[in-house]
């Protein structure tokens, strides 16, 4: 026979602790989310803060060793002219890279939300990530080949005798150079080729959320197609827009690759981090161009939340 | 950015005597060794079963070798501010810095055996000797090449740097514009002032390295033209070799490697050191001043200087041998390496070392961070 008092000893502490978890869920609460909370802390937050740390050291020019003197030295160097040049070229190619992007995308996300059936949305799907699935740096080589003197692009428009054309496109000022592949041309080319799909797919979505009635209804009431547009389907999919470009902007903004592969010789912020820090050295220089991005970026997301880009999330 | 005083600099020299003395036994060897080299330093037959210089020696000494490769001088700086390695093929760019910093330790060439086989032009070269003392082994030196398309130039060696430099018309009738290229790396300056040494003997430049205020600017005022001629700034040595086969580049400095590897591929292309002569670079097996593995790195510097290796990996990586022997010995490629890679024209070359405000051919000089900044500033157009 068995009594109260036989009761397992050791579930007692689970007990109790069960009782205090029932009596304050806040603890509960805590208890739980301590673990992702501590991920993003330490490793997200720190690491940040620890780089944003890093940027106030000292970086001993001559024996290329970082002391742990505070300065503000490296922030100033940022406005030097040379560094600024290469914010501000970044930034301006980040901003092309994801107008164009917009402009691309837009049509073939709403052709895959509004026309696309069955197998041919799927085929879209596929058409639009397949170029995502192969390696990175083999596309940026690759396009390196493409654009190059003798490749393919030049061959297609000599074929056509229209070599003209791009020798006009090069000497344009400030986006033309020697050839495709040393021109900002070619990069910007290569950037939207890239980032495309990212642009695509959150347009896309939000297409696919407005309902199909209101068009018809804008329609109905008189409106030409041209109305509906600009009055019915932009606003309702530009949240989608606003998402993507954050996608294409921020991604822009910090690749190293592309700018190292194609195009003129000027560092960008990536390649300019990767010199200072990987090949100098200068973790503190590296660092203080590190923060720029972000900086660029939380104005970036602040515009974009007032845009209403999140309300679709 | 800061520059650097007069008594800094003599406190660093100063303080570079506090180092230990190095040993004058070795002990057992520790089984691994850990060395930062250039690409293709430091071969085990993986690329090309015919240029094998480890695997032997790991037999022989029972010490596993393992590299880490750098593309770059100031790489190898901050891997050996990292630590963890015991040795590194350090250029003359990176050496004094090393030295300085105190990250590798003097050696002593007594535990070295073949040390005396070390060619003399090179056994007390300044970028590795300091006060008395040799901070590593020569290990191979080589030039930076004039190289030409010899299509474009109908065979004919172009004689002057300043196919690159200046605008002119080349051999196939078209002008040198958009068909040049430069190296991206501030020790390229080195290149401009060379040629500028002897095209413009009124500047008084005596050493492309040691630079005043009033040369430095016509120097980069150079630069800054070439920049206009300049198809693009030359990184990676796979695009550079693309952009002679695809882009039509006519001229540009090269190394050896890409040079080597066009030929094999029976591209028209062809390599000089220009009447100016040619920066170049020598390199040195330093030791870490934290070193783990002592005698295994003392049994690699002694290694390095065996005739086999040095000739295989002169042909190899298109340089010259530190020990003269080496040219006599066969490589496998069965080249005339030394020929053609220059060992008889080591005079003419003006080898890499680190700018550095306290120079000996003047009172004052431009230092290496101020190359690197207006480096930066030329290559994005400024």
């Amino acid at each position: 026979m068995s009594s109260p008092t036989q009761f397992p000893n050791q579930w007692m502490p689970l007990r109790r602790l069960s009782d205090l978890f029932w009596r304050q869920p806040k603890l509960l609460l805590l208890v739980l989310l301590l673990p992702p909370l501590a991920w993003f802390g330490i490793v997200y937050l720190g690491s940040l803060l620890a780089l944003l740390w890093q940027s106030f050291y000292t970086f001993d020019d001559f024996t290329m060793a970082v002391t742990q003197q505070l300065t503000l030295a490296n922030y100033q160097a940022l406005f030097d002219a040379a560094n600024y040049d290469v914010v501000l070229r970044t930034f301006v190619m980040a901003c092309a890279v994801t107008l164009a992007s917009a402009i691309l995308g837009f049509p073939i996300a709403y052709y895959m939300a509004r026309y696309a059936k069955g197998w041919q949305k799927g085929a879209m799907y596929v058409a639009v990530m397949l170029p995502m699935w192969a390696s990175y740096i083999v596309k940026a080589y690759a396009w390196t080949v493409i654009l190059a003197k003798g490749g393919v692009v030049y061959w297609f428009y000599n074929q056509l005798g229209l070599s003209s054309v791009i020798d006009a496109l090069l000497a344009l000022p400030s986006i033309g150079g020697n050839s495709l592949s040393t021109s900002n041309l070619g990069r910007f080319t290569v950037f939207t080729y890239i980032w495309l799909p990212f642009m695509i797919l959150p347009i896309q979505a939000s297409i696919e959320r407005i309902p199909a009635n209101l068009i018809q209804a804008s329609a109905d009431l008189g409106a030409t197609p041209r109305q509906t547009f600009s009055t019915v389907i932009l606003p309702l999919a530009f949240p989608g827009v606003v998402a993507g470009s954050i996608f294409t902007f921020s991604l822009t903004l910090g690749d190293y690759i592309i700018p190292q592969l194609i195009g003129p010789s000027g560092l960008y912020i990536g390649t300019m981090v990767y010199t200072m820090q990987g090949s100098i050295g200068n973790i503190p220089l590296a660092a203080a161009f590190t923060v720029v991005p972000v900086l660029i970026i939380a104005l970036y997301l602040t515009i974009a939340r007032r845009l209403g880009a999140f309300d679709a999330l | 950015m800061k520059r650097f005083s007069p008594i800094a600099v003599s406190l660093l020299v100063a303080s570079s005597f506090t180092i230990a003395n190095p040993p004058s036994s070795l002990g057992k060897p520790e089984g691994k060794l850990n060395i930062i080299a250039w690409p293709g330093y430091i071969e085990r037959g993986e690329s090309d079963k015919k240029y094998d210089w480890v695997t032997q020696f790991e037999k022989e000494t029972g010490c596993k070798v393992s590299v880490k490769t750098a593309a770059t001088s100031d790489e190898m700086v901050s891997l050996m501010n990292q630590g963890g390695y015991d040795l590194v093929t350090a250029s003359g760019d990176a050496s004094l810095r090393l030295i300085y910093g105190k990250k590798v330790q003097a050696i002593n060439p007594a535990l070295i055996p073949n040390w005396n086989t070390l060619d003399p032009r090179l056994s007390n070269g300044a970028w590795h000797t300091v006060d008395g003392k040799h901070y590593g082994v020569p290990y191979q030196w080589g030039a930076n090449f004039l190289a030409y398309n010899s299509k474009i130039f109908a065979g004919k060696a172009p004689d002057s740097w300043s196919v690159v430099f200046e605008e002119q018309k080349l051999p196939d009738g078209k002008s040198n514009k958009g068909r040049i290229q430069a190296y991206d790396g501030a020790i390229y300056i080195a290149d401009a002032a060379l040629y500028l040494m002897k095209k413009n003997p009124a500047l008084g430049i005596k050493d492309p390295y040691e630079l005043n205020e009033k040369q430095y600017q016509e120097v980069l005022k150079l630069l800054r033209a070439q920049k206009q001629l300049s198809h693009r700034y030359w990184h990676d040595v796979t695009v550079q070799m693309n952009d002679f086969k695809n882009e039509g580049i006519a001229a540009s400095s090269a190394w050896g490697y890409q040079i080597n590897a066009l030929q094999g591929e029976k591209f028209p292309i062809a390599a000089v050191i220009p009447k100016e002569g040619a920066t170049g670079w020598a390199d040195t097996t330093m030791l870490h001043s934290e070193a783990k593995n002592i005698s295994c790195a003392y049994k690699w510097m002694a290694h390095s200087l065996n005739p086999k290796l040095q000739s295989g990996l002169a042909e190899w990586f298109g340089s010259n041998p530190v020990v003269s022997k080496a040219c006599a010995e066969k490589a496998p490629g069965g080249s005339d390496f030394c020929k053609s890679n220059g060992f008889e024209r080591f005079g003419q070359i003006a080898f890499w070392k680190t700018p550095q405000a306290q120079c000996r051919s003047q009172t004052q000089c431009v230092p290496y961070s101020r190359w690197t900044k207006d480096y930066i500033a030329i290559m994005g157009g400024r």
